[in-house]
């Protein structure tokens, strides 16, 4: 059942245009990751769903029912605010309880909602204290708790983690999940962060100048990039102007104005005797060494391109300047018509190289 | 020559602040405590003083209730566009700017009894100039910026952040206000308060235009003030600006209070 449907949405901050004709459809119980650059009108879309901020144009339908007209208050939404926007004045208990009192729910059924939120939340112990003594992370949880409260149908979160140190944050992540998963509410979070968005998500849309690029499984869209936005965006990778030039990649790249997108994963380098199919490979230079913690970062030169990938600590270690192989398994490649992902030839078809 | 400025500093402080005070005192004890107590429980003086108190406490609520919705509107009045807010907000200012003898002027010349305004509500019994109505417009007018400037800075300092959680959470307007706004905003509130009662309670330029200090009708007790030493009559004079001055004293220490009690907020 399609719990969110949004059709033709678009808007305007004066001159800006933030949000152009979006649609997209979100299904009841999902966790979608907004995702996508700063300035890409992610927030926009999540404040227009919120009834924060009313669209130019287009529809919003929450079951079917449109709810363009409704105001925030009777929209059954929670909302989860970049810097938590915690009522400064208010202990937790007396934030968390907010939204049922302003319900006039009776106060002996507040408690038990607020006590049963806060032992959820992990927030025991800490009722009485006001936001200014709590932790970041702890403020999230209150953030959490007080949208979760008067229990709505739809949680939105405006970039959730994005004032968190970087080692609660990764904490912070699971347990989110694994909150919204137990709670079973539909959930769409903002974010920049791909990491983030990949961890979280079922699905991820990613959106870019007003406009979803693509809409999808974590999974599908890193395989899958639908454009070259998309898959510079998502991941690492290294832009190389004349795909053609790439071995293996001859034929797949022949219409001039090709370029391709190359990602480190897709990148093999080594010493001669490390591959056992050679004619998929060509000649390159180690550029350049950086120590990863795991791994390496080589940069490696093959004419006039430099490539990116990984070499594991196991292998033999690499020097600069020495002479390597280097395999290109695949390549994202687009130009002005089209864009998809094409196989090293030589190591699909190896009896090409007998031809 | 540090120590030149430091006596320099003491004597300024001594001769402006110090010395008018003590002299003040002295005049109003001048024919002893029966003498000071005669000079204000003479009819006309509690007369001015019941106005002047009048007056403060219509200014300061009228101010509390019109400043917060001003400042409400020009800091957080989207749909009254940007243009319009800025004029607006300098428009606010322009009380300090104009003298308030212009200020009550002005009042005259829109409401006085010639004008079209000022005769149909004549027409209907209620007088405005030369009467507590005015008086109250003038002084309204004079400390209308003191509330508004209080409130301005603390509603921008705390965003909307807050009220738009609270409209997510299912809270309308006024809920909102009481719950989320009112409590951030107090403490602004409160002191100008007091700035709005220290004002109006010494504001005589643009009360003496409009009031036309009519004795035991629209005089106030710096109008009154004012007569008594046109009189010559400057213990009288002493006796009733010494009140003023004690309790716009108390003021001031209340005025601290408020101002440390909303740093700890």
């Amino acid at each position: 059942m399609q719990h969110v449907e949004v059709r033709g949405l678009d808007k305007h901050f004066g001159s800006f245009h933030a949000v152009k004709d979006v649609s997209f459809n979100i299904q009841k119980g999902h966790l979608i990751g907004l995702l996508g650059p700063s300035g890409g009108g992610k927030t926009s879309i999540l404040r227009m769903l919120a009834g924060l901020e009313s669209p130019d144009a287009g529809e919003i339908l929450f079951h079917g029912k449109r709810v363009n007209e409704l105001p925030p208050q009777e929209r059954g939404i929670g909302f989860v605010f970049q810097n938590y926007a915690l009522f400064k004045h208010m202990t937790v208990f007396e934030n968390i309880a907010y939204g049922l009192k302003v319900q006039k729910t009776p106060k002996a059924q507040i408690r038990e909602r607020v006590m049963e939120l806060v032992e959820l939340t992990g927030l025991k112990g800490f009722e009485q204290r006001y936001p200014q003594q709590l932790s970041g992370g702890q403020r999230q949880r209150v953030a959490f708790a007080r949208a979760l409260a008067p229990e709505p149908q739809l949680l939105l979160l405006d970039e959730p983690f994005a004032a968190i140190d970087a080692k609660i944050r990764q904490e912070l992540r699971s347990w989110l999940r694994e909150l919204i998963e137990r709670v079973g509410i539909t959930s769409i979070f903002v974010t920049h962060d791909q990491d983030e968005a990949i961890e979280v998500a079922d699905e991820i849309m990613v959106i870019s100048q007003g406009q979803v690029e693509q809409k999808g499984t974590p999974w599908d869209i890193y395989k899958e990039p639908a454009t070259p936005f998309v898959a510079s965006f998502i991941g690492e990778s290294t832009q190389v102007e004349h795909a053609v030039k790439l071995h293996g990649f001859d034929r797949a790249a022949e219409t001039a104005g090709t370029r391709a997108l190359i990602r480190p994963e897709y990148v093999e380098v080594g010493r001669p005797s490390e591959f056992p199919l050679l004619s998929a490979t060509e000649e390159g230079v180690v550029h350049h060494l950086h120590f990863r913690g795991s791994q390496w970062l080589v940069e490696v030169k093959v004419g006039d391109q430099t490539l990116i990938t990984y070499r594991s600590l196991e292998k033999e270690p690499l020097q600069v300047g020495d002479p390597v192989r280097v395999m290109v398994h695949r390549a994202y490649l687009y130009n002005e018509q089209r864009s998809w992902i094409a196989e090293n030839r030589f190591k699909v078809d190896p009896m090409s190289m007998m031809i | 020559m540090k120590k030149l400025w430091i006596i320099l500093t003491y004597l300024v402080f001594a001769i402006l602040l110090v010395a008018p005070l003590v002299k003040m005192t002295q005049s109003a004890f001048a024919d002893g405590w029966s003498g000071f107590v005669e000079s204000i429980s003479r009819p006309e003086a509690l007369h001015a003083l019941m106005m002047t108190g009048l007056v403060v406490l219509c200014v300061t609520v009228l101010n509390g209730v019109f400043g917060i919705m001003t400042a409400l509107y020009l800091v957080r009045g989207k749909w009254l566009g940007r243009r319009l807010r800025s004029v607006m907000n300098s428009i606010v200012d322009l009380p300090y700017a104009v003298s308030p003898v212009i200020g009550g002027l002005m009042i005259v010349l829109l409401v006085g009894p010639d004008t079209a305004i000022g005769a149909f509500f004549e027409k209907i019994g209620v007088n405005i100039v030369y009467a507590f109505p005015g008086m109250v417009i003038a002084t309204l007018f004079v400390t209308f910026p003191l509330m508004v400037r209080e409130i301005m800075p603390v509603l921008e300092e705390i965003g909307d952040d807050q009220e738009q959680a609270s409209a997510t959470l299912g809270a309308y307007g006024w809920t909102t206000f009481r719950r989320v706004t009112w409590p951030s905003i107090r403490w602004g509130v409160a002191y100008g308060a007091v700035l709005t009662i220290a004002r109006s309670m010494g504001e005589f330029g643009a009360v003496l235009v409009v009031s036309g200090n009519i004795i035991n009708r629209t005089q106030t007790a710096t109008t009154l003030v004012y007569q008594d030493v046109e009189n010559f009559n400057i213990a009288a004079a002493g006796g009733i600006a010494l009140i003023l001055a004690a309790f716009s004293a108390g003021l001031l220490l209340l005025m601290e209070w408020t101002k440390k009690r909303r740093e700890v907020h």
